[in-house]
């Protein structure tokens, strides 16, 4: 579905950003996309889906060039950015123009969310909490049934049931033919629901593998104790260190906050 | 110290769909959640709970009926009661003697102990 050949960007006279960038997603996942402030995640959602230029044939999003902003590709992606205004309209009014641009829109799955996110309201969208708007706005978005699905910090501002109000309905939602790529910080708020972990540093891919390549390779453990060799990477914690390890037998919860870290220091995970 | 850490995704999940196969909630050939209602009760990815059923399949615990779902096998109450106990002799027992050492404990100290296992079997 994505398709990013040997992308080079670069904002204005700075430096590349993007030096020979390339990645491949595949439809019926959910990408967790990780990087610190100013690693390029947010310019890479902005060139995927057509709000900045790339390189001729450096992107394409099912078959096509998302600068071109054709219909045809406009009406299967959805991007919810972290910030946004809505209009002074209601839900109603709001849902009445704008689902006409998306032919899978599923009005009745969008009510069914807003139930299970408690946001009923009669008031105009642009009188919500920033919370209650990022709640319409990714029930919203996961009505509209398209593709390409992208979710630019969708936790930040959610009370905490609702952060596992978010991982049900998206866990549910997904459809094979669909993709879900969501950018976030919150990693603790999306561990269970990705299943692809793709990590951006310095405008570079640093990790990009399924949750069950990394579960089944590292052992994310508690010691009191460091012993020389084994240990891949470790941090202190209350309980002595985390540290990442070569897997034994049992498979362990990866911790993402931990091997994040343990990426953007530069170990080599192979 | 592996010991007290938390179980993968994976396993928690089995370990779920394993406890209500052995209490009776999920008797034998009774169907299972699907995929997708699973996901959508426990807000987990549809593909790890996938991979967990297929291995679940691979333990012969559940079967899968093309386009139906997936059902509890005949024998997997006996199926898991074995792994289990394979488990507690692989991995709870040895942690259980090594605390044992460690703390120097006595016979006397444990007896209450094993006169209260021997006498719940009793009762059973």
């Amino acid at each position: 579905m994505i398709e990013i050949t040997n992308l080079n960007f670069k904002y204005g006279k700075q430096a590349n950003l993007f030096d020979g960038l390339s990645l491949s997603e595949k439809a019926g996942n959910i990408v967790g996309l990780l990087g610190k402030n100013g690693a390029g995640k947010s310019t890479l959602l902005k060139l995927m889906t057509g709000m900045l230029t790339a390189p001729k044939a450096s992107i394409e999003i099912m078959g096509e060039t998302p600068f071109d902003r054709l219909p045809r590709f406009l009406k299967e992606v959805y991007f919810v950015p972290e910030e946004y205004e809505l209009p002074a309209s209601k839900i109603g009014e709001f849902v009445k123009a704008h689902a006409h641009f998306y032919p899978r829109f599923d009005s009745e799955k969008l009510y069914q969310i807003l139930i299970d996110f408690e946001l009923n309201t009669k008031n105009s969208l642009s009188k919500l909490s920033y919370g209650q708007r990022k709640k319409f706005m990714i029930a919203f978005a996961l009505s509209t049934n398209c593709k390409l699905l992208i979710f630019d910090e969708p936790t930040n501002g959610l009370d905490i049931p609702s952060k596992a109000i978010f991982r049900k309905v998206v866990a549910a939602s997904l459809g094979e033919d669909q993709l879900v790529v969501i950018s976030t910080h919150q990693v603790k708020d999306v561990e269970n629901l990705i299943d692809t972990l793709l990590i951006l540093d310095c405008g570079q891919i640093k990790m990009h593998r399924t949750i069950w390549d990394i579960a089944e390779k590292y052992a994310f453990i508690t010691v009191s104790q460091l012993s020389e060799g084994e240990t891949l990477y470790s941090e202190v914690a209350p309980g002595g260190y985390k540290v990442i390890k070569e897997a034994q037998a049992a498979s362990t919860t990866i911790d993402m906050e931990l091997l994040f870290n343990a990426v953007v220091n530069g170990v080599n995970l192979k | 110290m592996e010991f007290k850490d938390p179980k993968g995704i994976f396993q928690q999940i089995a370990d779920n769909i394993c406890d209500k196969i052995i209490s009776g909630e999920f008797p034998a050939g009774s169907k299972i959640p699907s995929v997708r209602e699973q996901a959508a009760t426990v807000g987990v990815n549809q593909n790890t709970i996938m991979r967990t059923y297929m291995e679940l399949q691979r333990e012969n615990i559940i079967s899968n009926q093309r386009g139906i779902g997936f059902f509890v096998t005949d024998n997997a109450q006996q199926q898991i009661i074995n792994m289990r106990k394979k488990e507690f002799f692989d991995m709870q027992l040895p942690e259980f003697i090594k605390q044992v050492k460690l703390l120097n404990l006595t016979k006397e100290e444990l007896k209450p102990l094993f006169d209260q296992l021997n006498l719940n079997h009793e009762n059973k």
